[in-house]
């Protein structure tokens, strides 16, 4: 299957490490793949309004470029381009006279054919390598490191771009690099997602929730793939303990800097800074982290 | 002949407001049997003026006023955590996502930049803003 990588917005600066260790995870299990020409920012949200078509212009001008250039799928690593590409996919195919609105309103564009499936990550992953042999590519299994998946919405709703129904998927892919799972209550909620500008106060009500599920499940890290949810759970969490004392921190990272970990790639490619400095200290405390150097 | 008068709850007024949330969401707001489930598993609600099935149930009777008061459509996050246990098949975050249509379609922008602190300007992501902005800006 011919294949296109659509980055997204935040993955080439804030979110490097997202980008720079799933890239790197792919070599090491000798998968090529080829970013998207001339892409374009999805939209980050799929446009809800039924008279609101222009939103959706963005999304579908990226499935044509993966047309273009052939390819029958395009993989995506962030959560809400996955939900934004997968959907607009979806309207494009389920409803004719939007279809051939958005397509004529891009006249300069060929039209979209509904030819390209939008595939997140994990599902390229669990299809295309497997569990089994994803375990037998592990140099470091992340035997000690007890990881709370957060799913978050972007990835399960609604039930048509779900990457599964009653998701598991996460679950699976930590125990393929060795790690232990706990249940998180909260794992397949929201985060608040982009409240977190307009209503920092209620992000943090959320936040409080999630964190309180999180330290009853006895993790000591949390697994995420959405720039957004690393945002509000990892980089906003220092605001939310020094309001909650009950609360203990909890590092969060991408799954695939896990990933990257468990394959003994080089700690650098993760940017663990850009997560701040507790995730970088626990990975090192449980000896999992390979430095260039060594 | 004498003329019935007929009793209407709703102001027409507020009719036209039903309609256009009607025509903007797509949605059937009189499916709602007010059974609470989206209640019961919005992320926001408990930061919004009354629940997610009070406002529908408002909404039914046209007080769309009350339900902007509310600032339900604003503190939606679009989670769709209700849409996919609605009993009655309503996509209740795109009636929400109407109302929030209505307020900035008057070009009201929900969101401010110059309030947003600085720290945040520069660390959050580009989606926290792309969002934020396509959901909460005229």
């Amino acid at each position: 299957m011919k294949l296109a990588y659509y980055p997204g917005c935040t993955l080439k600066t804030k979110a490097r490490n997202l980008e720079d260790s799933a890239l790197a995870a792919l070599k090491a299990l000798s998968i090529e793949v080829k970013e998207l020409d001339r892409w374009n920012c999805c939209g980050a949200v799929f446009s809800l309004a039924d008279d609101d078509l222009i939103h959706h212009i963005a999304p579908v001008r990226n499935l044509i470029r993966a047309q273009e250039e052939g390819c029958e799928g395009i993989l995506t690593l962030c959560s809400q381009c996955y939900n934004t590409l997968a959907r607009a996919h979806n309207l494009m195919i389920d409803d004719e006279e939007k279809r051939d609105t958005i397509n004529r309103f891009m006249d300069e564009e060929p039209d979209y054919k509904g030819e390209v499936q939008v595939i997140h990550y994990l599902t390229y992953l669990r299809d295309h390598v497997g569990w089994d042999a994803l375990r037998e590519k592990v140099k470091t299994p992340l035997r000690d490191l007890r990881v709370a998946p957060f799913y978050g919405c972007s990835l399960l709703r609604p039930d048509d771009v779900a990457i599964e129904k009653d998701p598991t998927i996460l679950e699976e892919f930590l125990s393929a690099l060795g790690a232990q799972t706990v249940s998180l209550t909260e794992a397949r909620e929201c985060c608040g997602s982009y409240q977190s500008l307009a209503n920092p106060d209620a992000e943090q009500q959320r936040l409080g929730k999630i964190f309180g599920a999180v330290n009853r499940s006895g993790a000591n890290a949390i697994a995420l793939s959405c720039p957004m949810c690393e945002y509000n759970l990892g980089r906003q969490q220092h605001q939310l303990l020094e309001q909650n004392a009950n609360l203990t921190a909890t590092p969060t990272y991408y799954f695939t800097q896990l990933l990257a970990v468990a394959l003994g790639i080089e700690a650098g490619v993760c940017h663990f800074d850009l997560n701040g400095k507790p995730a970088f200290e626990l990975l090192k405390e449980k000896s999992y982290i390979v430095s260039a150097a060594s | 002949m004498t003329q019935v008068p007929i009793f209407n709850p709703i102001a027409s007024q507020d009719k036209a407001t039903l309609e256009k949330i009607a025509l903007i969401s797509g949605q059937d707001i009189y499916q709602c049997m007010q059974c609470g489930t989206c209640s019961s598993v919005c992320p926001m609600v408990e930061t919004m003026g009354m629940t997610t099935r009070q406002g529908i149930h408002l909404l039914q009777f046209g007080k769309t006023a009350a339900v902007m008061d509310a600032r339900i459509g604003e503190l939606c996050a679009s989670c769709h955590s209700c849409m996919v246990r609605c009993p009655r098949g309503i996509d209740v975050a795109k009636v929400y996502d109407a109302v929030r249509q209505l307020t900035l379609r008057e070009n009201i922008n929900l969101i401010d930049l110059n309030e947003i602190p600085k720290e945040t300007l520069t660390d959050a992501p580009q989606i926290a803003f792309v969002s934020s902005f396509r959901k909460l800006t005229s």
